[in-house]
């Protein structure tokens, strides 16, 4: 079933909002008001495009750090966000434990991960492992970016998801830098999909600027696994349009017309225009979204600035759980 | 009662678990056909089917990492490491990934698995298949490390390793595994707790605090000893971490005398941690220095007899320690 | 509220006495220090002055009964008292609960020592400086026994032990504060302690170059039923010698006559057979102390002690030897001592001994104090048997001669009835046919 009109304005709005949210936290982060950020600007259409392949609360979503948009599409809010910048205590995927952008949803069927790279992508064929097992026709999509499928832990997942024809899109956001090494230094293949015939499943590229191409591939794949027809490996060619985080200085490693060069290739720009084009939004309307977009987060960062933080000795707990949580 | 051994109580357990909750499975090296290589999952394939006693791929990293994502969907794995020394490969998913998943995501996800390594020395085995490995778990909170010494503690704390919802590391005394033989009940469901550590032998002149195949060396040193008038004490300290304080900590006030012994490398080994506890809790009970029994400075088990002989703790060398520190 | 008479603890060591005679009946009246009655224990007799002054409401132990020390004898009062429902109950203590505070020698202030190393004493540890301080022990007074003479925590709990015995010794029982009770029992605690082994001294090797042996459990064994035979009994050894020309003329004949196959006499048998002679001449060296009396045993049933090729010995025992023929005997003797050397005799094998022999002259041995196997009443030691000059009828003769060491139970047996015994075993040996 293709995309509606509506869904497509939505998923527009949700990039953009990702979008907007993440440069405030640079700018709180130069504000000195937040201590660290780690971006996804530049991968929102990828993220959205593919986040909206799967059944919000029935699959299961294992994220990797710069996976914002995908949170926000799946139902964390902004304040949410802001709060995980800050370090605040309702903070929801850690309760402020782990540094922002370290994702954790339970009842969205979002699993927790660590800033290790690669360390997901078993959980991801585990939990897949356990779908089977259950017969059930649920699908797992877990995200990495291209310089972690370097880690014999992403090869480890995939071949396993691959024996046991397990139901795990294996979606890799090729940001084309890990930190300062581009891909070249991390393979010798021009795609990580490449990777996938080697293991025995299908890998397919695609443009990760085109929401709704990244939404095609990944739905095809998803659909697939839902039949039982097994896991799939698929690389989404973007660019990290900001440095690695909030510390990192990306003049050292790559030119500014570089960078320039790609930011004529701004997802938000190439999906304004394409939907402006399609006369899904007028100008106009795209403007009431940044309104939007803008009032969003600044009431975002107003209510996350006064929620409480942690008390310090709640980092006591939870070490053991007492029961297996079955929520 | 029946006697049986170490991995026969190891396969009951793990039998009697599989049939009780359909959400526990076996995965590891050789575990399905083969019925592992110490015949721990022996006969559980042909009765539960492959899915749930399954042969993975050689990769020790993908046992434990599938294991942490089946235990996040909600099953309950049996993980099994052919050999503890093979353990490290996993390492990035035990310590950084099954240990803190609870902590990191503020209790929304627990990963209910057990990791099964067979561990120890004097088999024979040289510097890989030889080597304990505990030290490098017990530093580390969210896990729970559990090392059995007979067969009842070894079917009831696995049951229990099984229906915790932690991750549990059960390291299991191979050199044991057909040596040490003990009374088990036969029909009868029973669990023994973790956490706990136990008074095997009481004594009033000195406690032998040791766990695994070296619970099993202490008990007889202690016998010896006691021919020789001294009434040793032996602690199995069973699950080594979270650490039972408490009994350690009673036994000390009682005899005021220590020796921990364990086969792994002694400095920065299982003994460190409680001579610390009983140095800084104990301090005022202590009538001779707390003395260390373990396994020598060098960095595995040698392969060749006589070398291992050399590296290996055993009934006489703790007997041995015990004269001394009694003669304090 | 009545006070209680309880058996007095008439010396170190006396666990119990017997009530002999009460000076005064049930309803008299007596005065505090006025004899109330007789009490004999196994080294004295004495009287006993009654604790209190008032009527004498209820004896509770009849006389010539034999009870523990603290048992409660009886009550004194006035007409009316209720008496406790403590029956026969022996008074103990309660165990001095070990707490570091409730026991300490309060008298002076003593110099602490901290844990560390001290100038005289040594090492100091953390827990003896904690008791040290906790019951006030000045620890230069306390004797080291651990390495290099430290002190350690059971030195620190032996000391106090003495302690407390030393303190309470000396203070007069009448002067004890109590509820009224002149007899108040707390040296129960010590007669108890007296009942057990003090703890094996752990001796130190420090300093001493050597090797520990392992106690083997016939070491063991041994060590723990010597231990107890001569902690029990009495022991005296009696020697006499005699002379052994007849019985060595009759074996070199009897082994004549049976060649090479036969059965070949050494002098056990000979020995034997002159013990069974002896024991029924006095039977009651042929008995067993216990508490109901001595037992004097219908039957002779004669151990002989065996060293083992390995070291220690055992004593395997030939049963109603005195139905048994002196060849009757050296069979047994042959059989039960090789089947002692392989280690194949049967548990009842070396059960139910009456008397033993042990034949310690074959190293050479000439006399020894063999100590007595329990619950047997004497051990008859054989020397070596050597040509010594001997006098005779004022002539200077060279006999075999043996030395013969009888160990009796002073219980049991008195010199005259031992000797007696002895020499009945001499004459047998000398007059053999």
């Amino acid at each position: 079933m293709p995309l509606s009109n509506e869904k497509k304005k939505e998923m527009f709005w949700t990039m953009l909002l990702s979008r907007r949210l993440d440069e405030r936290a640079w700018v709180l982060h130069r504000q000195g008001k937040i201590a660290f950020h780690i971006s996804g600007i530049g991968q929102e259409a990828a993220q959205v495009g593919a986040v909206y392949a799967i059944e919000k609360g029935k699959d299961w979503l294992v994220p990797y750090y710069r996976d914002l948009s995908m949170l926000i599409a799946m139902g964390m809010s902004p304040t949410d966000f802001v709060m995980s910048l800050m370090g605040k205590a309702q903070e929801p995927s850690s309760g402020a434990r782990q540094m922002p952008s370290h994702f954790s949803l339970r009842q969205a069927n979002i699993v927790s991960h660590s800033a290790p790279v690669a360390t997901q992508s078993p959980h991801a064929s585990g939990i897949g492992l356990g779908i089977k097992m259950d017969g059930k026709d649920e699908v797992v999509l877990t995200t990495i970016g291209e310089g972690s499928t370097s880690q014999g832990e992403w090869y480890e997942a995939v071949n396993f998801a691959a024996i046991h024809q397990l139901p795990v899109v294996f979606l890799v956001e090729n940001n084309r830098y890990a930190i300062s090494v581009p891909q070249e230094k991390q393979m010798a293949v021009s795609s990580a999909a490449d990777k996938a015939c080697g293991l025995g499943l299908p890998g397919i590229e695609v443009d990760g600027t085109q929401m709704f191409e990244v939404y095609d591939a990944v739905k095809e794949a998803v659909d697939n696994a839902r039949k039982g027809d097994g896991p799939s490996v698929i690389e989404a060619k973007m660019y990290r349009l900001t440095p690695h985080s909030s510390d990192d200085d990306d003049r050292s490693y790559r030119t500014r017309e570089e960078v320039e060069h790609f930011k004529k290739e701004d997802p938000i720009i190439v999906m304004k225009e394409q939907l402006i084009e399609q006369g899904l939004m007028t100008e106009e309307e795209y403007k009431t979204l940044e309104e939007k977009a803008k009032k969003s987060v600044d009431d975002a960062v107003e209510e996350a600035t006064r929620a409480p933080y942690p008390k310090g000795e709640e980092a006591a707990t939870p070490v053991y759980a007492e029961e297996e949580n079955h929520d | 009662m029946t006697e049986i051994t170490m991995v026969e109580a190891i396969r009951q357990a793990m039998d009697e678990e599989l049939a009780r909750d359909d959400r526990v499975f076996i995965i590891g090296e050789d575990v399905g056909v083969r019925g592992g290589v110490f015949r721990a999952t022996q006969g559980l394939f042909e009765k539960y089917g492959e899915e749930r006693v399954m042969d993975s791929p050689l990769a020790e990293l993908t046992i434990v990492g599938v294991g942490v994502g089946a235990a996040l969907y909600g099953k309950r794995p049996i993980c099994e490491i052919q050999f503890a020394d093979f353990i490290y490969p996993a390492f990035n998913q035990i310590v950084s990934e099954a240990s803190k998943m609870y902590y990191r995501s503020n209790g929304q996800w627990t990963v209910p698995m057990v990791i099964r390594a067979p561990y120890g020395g004097g088999i024979g085995g040289g510097l890989y298949h030889s080597q304990s490995v505990e030290a490098f778990f017990t530093h580390v909170p969210g896990l729970k490390v559990v090392i059995p010494s007979n067969p009842y503690d070894a079917k009831g704390l696995l049951k229990s390793a099984v229906r915790d919802p932690n991750p549990v590391m059960f390291f299991e005394p191979k050199k044991g595994y057909r040596l040490i033989k003990g009374e088990v009940p036969e029909d009868q469901e029973y669990t023994v707790p973790i956490g706990p550590a136990k008074v095997t032998r009481e004594g009033q002149d000195l406690t032998v605090f040791a766990y695994g195949m070296m619970h099993h060396y202490a008990l007889q040193a202690a016998e010896k000893a006691a021919e020789e008038g001294i009434d040793v004490e032996v602690v199995d300290l069973r699950t080594l971490y979270p650490i039972d304080q408490e009994t350690i900590l009673k036994s000390v006030r009682k005899t005021s005398k220590a020796l921990i012994v364990h086969e792994d490398n002694l400095t920065g080994g299982y003994g460190a941690e409680v001579a610390a506890t009983i140095a800084e809790w104990g301090f005022k009970d202590l009538d001779a220095p707390v003395r260390r029994l373990a396994g020598p400075d060098v960095p595995a088990v040698p392969f060749s007899h006589p070398m291992q002989e050399w590296f290996m703790v055993n009934t006489e060398k703790i007997a041995n320690a015990i004269r001394d520190l009694a003669a304090f | 509220m009545p006070t209680k008479v309880i058996m007095p603890k008439l010396g170190e060591s006396i666990v119990e006495g017997t009530v002999t005679a009460w000076l005064k009946e049930e309803g008299e009246k007596i005065e505090e220090y006025e004899s109330l009655l007789d009490v004999e224990t196994d080294k004295v007799t004495s009287e006993v002055p009654s604790p209190a002054s008032g009527t004498i409401l209820k004896i509770l132990v009849p006389e010539g009964e034999t009870v523990e020390v603290g048992t409660i004898l009886a009550w004194i009062g006035e007409p009316g008292d209720n008496i406790p429902d403590e029956g026969k109950d022996i008074d103990h203590d309660d165990e001095p609960v070990e707490t570091p505070d409730d026991k300490s020698i309060p008298d002076e202030a003593v110099p602490q020592k901290e844990a560390g190393r001290d100038e005289k004493l040594g090492y100091i540890s953390p827990v003896v400086s904690r008791l040290a301080q906790a019951k006030n022990v000045d620890l230069t007074k306390v004797k080291g026994t651990g390495m290099d003479e430290r002190i350690t925590k059971k030195d620190v709990l032996k000391y106090l032990e003495a302690q407390e015995s030393k303190t309470e010794a000396e203070i007069p029982i009448w002067e004890t504060p109590a509820d009224g009770d002149l007899f108040r029992p707390t040296e129960m605690v010590f007669a108890k302690k007296d009942e057990e082994l003090p703890p094996q001294k752990q001796t130190t090797t420090s300093g001493v170059p050597g090797e520990t042996l392992p106690l083997s459990p016939m070491r063991k064994r041994i060590a723990e039923h010597m231990q107890q035979s001569k902690r029990i009994a009495p022991h005296v050894t009696t020697v006499m010698e005699a002379d052994m020309s007849r019985v060595a003329r009759h074996r070199a004949i009897v082994n004549q006559e049976a060649g090479e196959s036969g059965i070949h006499l050494t002098y056990t048998p000979y020995l034997l057979a002159a013990i069974v002679s002896g024991l029924k001449a006095v039977p009651l060296a042929n008995s067993s102390w216990t508490d109901q009396g001595i037992r004097i045993h219908k039957h002779i049933n004669l151990g002989m002690a065996v060293a083992l090729p390995e070291g220690g010995l055992i004593v395997p025992v030939i049963m109603n030897a005195d139905e048994l023929s002196l060849v009757g005997i050296a069979k047994k003797v042959i059989d039960l001592s090789e089947r002692a050397r392989v280690g194949d005799l049967k548990p009842d094998e070396v059960q139910n001994g009456t008397f033993t022999l042990t034949n310690h002259g074959i190293k050479g041995s000439l006399f020894a104090t063999p100590v007595i196997n329990q619950p047997q009443s004497g051990i008859l030691g054989a020397g070596t048997i050597q040509k010594r000059p001997v006098v005779v009828n004022d002539a200077i003769a060279i006999k075999p001669m043996v030395y013969l060491s009888y160990t009796f139970d002073h219980r049991i047996l008195d010199g005259a009835s031992a000797d007696t015994f002895l020499a009945h075993v001499v004459e047998s040996l000398e007059n053999w046919q």
